[in-house]
């Protein structure tokens, strides 16, 4: 077969390759199959969000009238709010947490695993099983309200999902419950590639704990670092599963975020065209990481 | 003295909070066990009173979860096994071979996984009304695996891109082909991380709920996942049913973690390390 050049064989580099017609269809099946459920359909997106659409009719092209509506409207503000508070808590508390998991339980010892395995199960749960966990402790007279009595602070009782003040939160709370797991687990590995013996240089130049984590194990994170926050953003833009399945936004949209004011602008509505400016608005907010992860990416590659 | 105090207190840090990441599991698990006059008398935060399993029979025949577990099955295992060969498929040919432009195809299907499902579910809803696969498993297994190929291929071309060249030009030496160095070769020495994929695969695809309730309508066609919200719409108030429910909703997934622990582990790692 002549058709084979290994990828170090200097002496045919500059030959351009012909790819088999086999090697041709190992590309190009794949890549058409992903054309036509990702890029196409992602194409076709941005086109609709400049249309006004009911989904029966034709759509009807409306320029950037989407756009300002979008501007003016306070659901997608209040979303807008959210979706940041989201990135903010649920990202920051699962990387702080996650951190400082991965570091209590770094070091093999009796009853790690264990405890690993603890924190990482609710990670295989799926958002709607995780859901459905915790809205049994915030019924009324479920175990939230049962552990607020039994220490005396039963005037904090409310209906948590149904109160516009502590929807939001009610809904982060079992999200880092499924995420500091998976969080601990990428920092685990990152640590392990943390080379001992400038611990050990460290530790015999007389720092203490401290100093060692934040001037030894921290800067040999970065690599770790990035990829976790890139995570972090790309899930928290994404998240919708967990908010639909406890409360669809609700009550009021004080709950409401990017992903589910899209999907029921779009399904429930049936305002095409709005929601697909919501999507390109979402897609906006992603880009600047989706690009740095594929630089980053990338430039390991080669 | 001061170290074992040291360990003990450890120890029980730890332990306090394990059980507060076992503790709700262990609580929906024996709530689901409880009778339905149990919880209306005593609440569904006291200990429990009784103890039943008609409540796993009731989600799983008049809730539907059978065959929701069925529809699960029939989209995840397809998915699983067609984005993850047609992935492999693609990494080999892009990482072992000189293909013009392979670079930018990688990014590209990599940057297509990337992006945020919601740009591409209206056009994919409609798309899939368009060819009549609309509320059926199709649609869901198609779009599971044009959604996730883009990663797999990135990873198992990270993976593949490693091996080293001598096998394969002491196979191609042999007379062997493009297939079956793919085959017989590459596929083999590639077996951890496909394991370490298919086992995350498994899972996301089977916790997915917005593609599901994107392009799926009925509820007998749903799989478990989202059927589950349905459950709890069915059994409102029935919170031993629905707990009953939401244990055999996450059984798959735990048996896939506790049977793959290791390749799991090391696949959500992959990106962590590189």
């Amino acid at each position: 077969m002549t058709t084979v050049i290994s990828t170090n064989s200097t002496a045919r580099r500059r030959r351009s390759f012909r790819p088999s017609p086999l090697l041709l269809t190992f590309v190009l099946v794949p890549f058409a199959i992903e054309s036509i459920w990702v890029f196409w359909p992602a194409i076709q997106g941005v086109f609709f969000s400049f249309t006004r659409w009911d989904g029966l009719s034709a759509p009807v092209p409306v320029g950037f009238d989407n756009y300002v509506e979008l501007a003016g409207d306070p659901v997608f503000r209040g979303a807008l709010g959210n979706s940041v508070l989201w990135l903010v808590l649920f990202g920051g508390l699962s990387i702080l947490g996650g951190f400082g998991m991965a570091l209590a339980l770094q070091r093999e010892r009796r009853g790690v695993g264990i405890y690993r395995a603890a924190l990482f199960l609710p990670v295989v749960f799926s958002m709607v099983v995780t859901a459905l966990v915790w809205r049994v402790f915030y019924q009324p007279d479920g175990l939230v309200d049962q552990v607020l009595t039994a220490v005396g602070l039963e005037h904090l009782i409310r209906p948590w999902l149904a109160d516009p003040e502590t929807a939001l939160y009610a809904v982060i709370i079992p999200a880092l419950w499924r995420q500091i797991g998976y969080i601990m687990v990428l920092y685990l590995a990152g640590l392990k590639a943390v080379d001992p013996a400038v611990h050990e240089a460290a530790k015999v130049d007389g720092a203490n704990n401290w100093q060692r984590l934040w001037h030894v194990t921290i800067p040999q994170l970065k690599g770790v670092n990035a990829v976790i926050l890139s995570v972090i953003v790309i899930d928290s833009l994404r998240s919708f599963d967990i908010v639909w399945a406890l409360t669809r936004g609700g009550p009021y949209h004080s709950s409401e975020l990017l992903s589910t004011y899209m999907y029921s602008a779009a399904f429930q509505s049936l305002r095409l065209g709005y929601g697909s400016a919501i999507a390109v608005v979402i897609f906006l907010l992603a880009l600047a990481v989706i690009i740095g992860y594929l630089v980053r990416a990338f430039r390991e590659e080669s | 003295m001061m170290g074992r105090l040291r360990t003990g207190g450890y120890h029980t840090a730890m332990i306090l909070v394990s059980l507060l990441w076992l503790g709700p599991i262990i609580w929906v698990v024996v709530l689901s066990t409880r009778t339905f006059d149990d919880i209306a008398t005593n609440g569904v935060g006291s200990l429990p009173h009784s103890f039943t399993l008609d409540t796993y029979v009731q989600a799983w025949t008049d809730g539907g979860q059978l065959q929701a577990l069925i529809n699960s099955l029939l989209v995840t295992v397809p998915a699983v096994l067609l984005s993850l060969g047609l992935a492999a498929m693609t990494a080999f040919a892009l990482s072992r071979f000189r293909i013009p432009g392979r670079r930018t195809i990688l990014l590209l299907m990599l940057a297509g996984n990337l992006l945020p499902p919601q740009i591409v579910l209206i056009p994919v809803s409609k798309f899939s009304e368009l060819t009549g696969l609309y509320d059926t498993l199709w649609a869901l297994i198609a779009v599971q695996v044009g959604f996730g190929l883009g990663f797999y291929t990135f990873v198992l071309h990270g993976f593949m891109r490693d091996l080293p060249n001598e096998i394969q030009e002491a196979a191609t030496i042999d007379g062997a082909g493009v297939g079956q160095i793919f085959t017989r070769v590459i596929l083999p020495l590639t077996r951890p991380a496909l394991a370490a994929l298919g086992a995350l695969s498994f899972t996301w695809i089977f916790n997915d709920l917005l593609w599901a309730i994107t392009v799926i309508r009925t509820e007998g066609n749903m799989p478990v996942t989202p059927a589950l919200l349905g459950l709890q719409g069915q059994f409102v108030s029935s919170w031993s049913v629905i707990a009953a429910g939401t244990v055999i909703a996450a059984v798959p997934t735990v048996a896939v973690f506790l049977g793959f622990q290791r390749h799991f582990i090391s696949g959500l790692a992959i990106g962590a390390v590189k």
